[in-house]
């Protein structure tokens, strides 16, 4: 799922100057889960800027609402009316969620209230990582399902890098090394002559290269 | 001078199987405490949530005592420790708010402990003596809320 996390009070106040009407937008998909953006989140968010706002002798009036998805425009037109009666909404979505809301709402103020981190999982309660960085090719299954672009500090294709003390980075002692896992994940998996294999150099055209990338799928266009 | 007029409104969110208890055997006890408190029972302090602190102190509360079980005492194994962490956050937003973060407190006292509890409570509206009245009970008033979902 994608992971966001709340920005603080003093930057919302700071990206919010001059709407005294503010419509604070959840979105009960990603960030729901990820408890950055849902009903629940939508509700302290509006407590604190109500607050803020107030005790800096700018009241706003803040209006809550979440919807099912924020990236998909069929949910998006649930929360028109709420839209026209604000000056400005406070988007609890990603990063795609707010674009799409600006996008189809293109007379009205439209901010970002999270910071999109990355696409990850919970590892325990409170506790996210970052599994994907969405190169556009993946390479998992050379790997054992373990991503070195994302999981190695230095993003090697050919490791370990020799730096590992004995099953954590160097970068950052924090993290285990992914090569690591990636060879105890081959030996367990029956596979570790895939190892041997040398990859050559990553083709990175599929990322971050040339722009917004784009899928187009003949096979479900009408 | 304000501070000595100044009467704060505080809501204690007391835990039914201790502070609560330790409430009720005040009362037993006719141990006096402030009248300034105005107690909310929950089945734990785990019941709590991050929007009643901040919608307490949104709404004028001058003051927010979450009262739960000693650490490692309480009934849910580990609700005390949760409202511990949640109110440790509300007090970082609020100072991030503008408000005081001592507005907000938990303590942790068990049934039995009737006096101790009293002292707390008189230490609390002490506190929020000196800070004085809540600034969002004076300003503005609050800007309707509406809710959907």
């Amino acid at each position: 799922m994608i992971v966001a996390q709340r920005k603080t009070v003093p930057e919302l106040m700071e990206i919010l100057q001059g709407h005294p009407r503010l419509l604070v937008l959840g979105c009960g998909t990603c960030v729901t889960v990820c408890l950055a953006g849902g009903e629940r989140e939508v509700s302290i968010i509006a407590s604190a800027i109500r607050m803020a706002s107030r005790l800096r002798g700018q009241p706003i009036q803040v209006e809550e609402l979440t919807i099912e998805r924020q990236c998909d425009n069929v949910f998006l037109e649930q929360a028109a009316e709420a839209i026209e009666r604000n000056s400005a909404v406070l988007s609890l979505g990603c990063g795609a969620g707010v674009q799409a809301l600006a996008e189809r709402y293109a007379q009205k103020p439209v901010y970002a209230g999270l910071d999109t981190a990355f696409l990850g999982i919970l590892e325990e309660r409170g506790i996210w990582t970052e599994k994907c960085s969405s190169c556009g090719a993946c390479v998992l299954h050379d790997f054992g399902g373990v991503c070195p672009i994302t999981r190695c500090a230095k993003h090697l294709l050919n490791g370990p890098c020799g730096g590992s003390r004995p099953d954590r980075c160097e970068v950052r002692p924090d993290r285990e090394c992914a090569w690591q896992l990636i060879y105890q994940r081959l030996k367990d998996i029956g596979q570790l002559d895939r190892i041997k294999k040398i990859a050559p150099p990553k083709d990175w055209s599929t990322s971050l290269d040339g722009g917004c990338r784009t899928i187009i799928r003949e096979d479900h266009r009408i | 001078m304000i501070s000595e007029a100044f009467q704060p409104k505080i809501l204690a969110f007391c835990c039914h199987y201790c502070a609560y208890a330790s409430a009720d055997l005040m009362g037993s006890m006719r141990i006096q405490y402030p009248p300034n408190v105005r107690i909310i029972r929950t089945p734990c302090t785990g019941r709590l949530e991050v929007n009643f602190f901040l919608k307490a102190l949104e709404d004028g509360a001058d003051g927010v005592l979450v009262a739960g079980c000693m650490e490692g005492g309480c009934h849910f194994i580990n609700g005390n420790l949760c409202a511990k962490r949640r109110v440790n956050h509300v007090r970082e937003m609020l100072a991030e708010i503008g408000l005081e973060k001592e507005r907000l407190r938990m303590v942790n006292v068990s049934a039995a402990m009737a006096r101790p509890l009293a002292d707390l409570i008189i230490d609390m509206v002490e506190t929020v003596r000196r800070l004085g009245p809540n600034p969002l009970r004076t300003s503005t008033p609050a800007s309707e809320s509406e809710t959907h979902s």
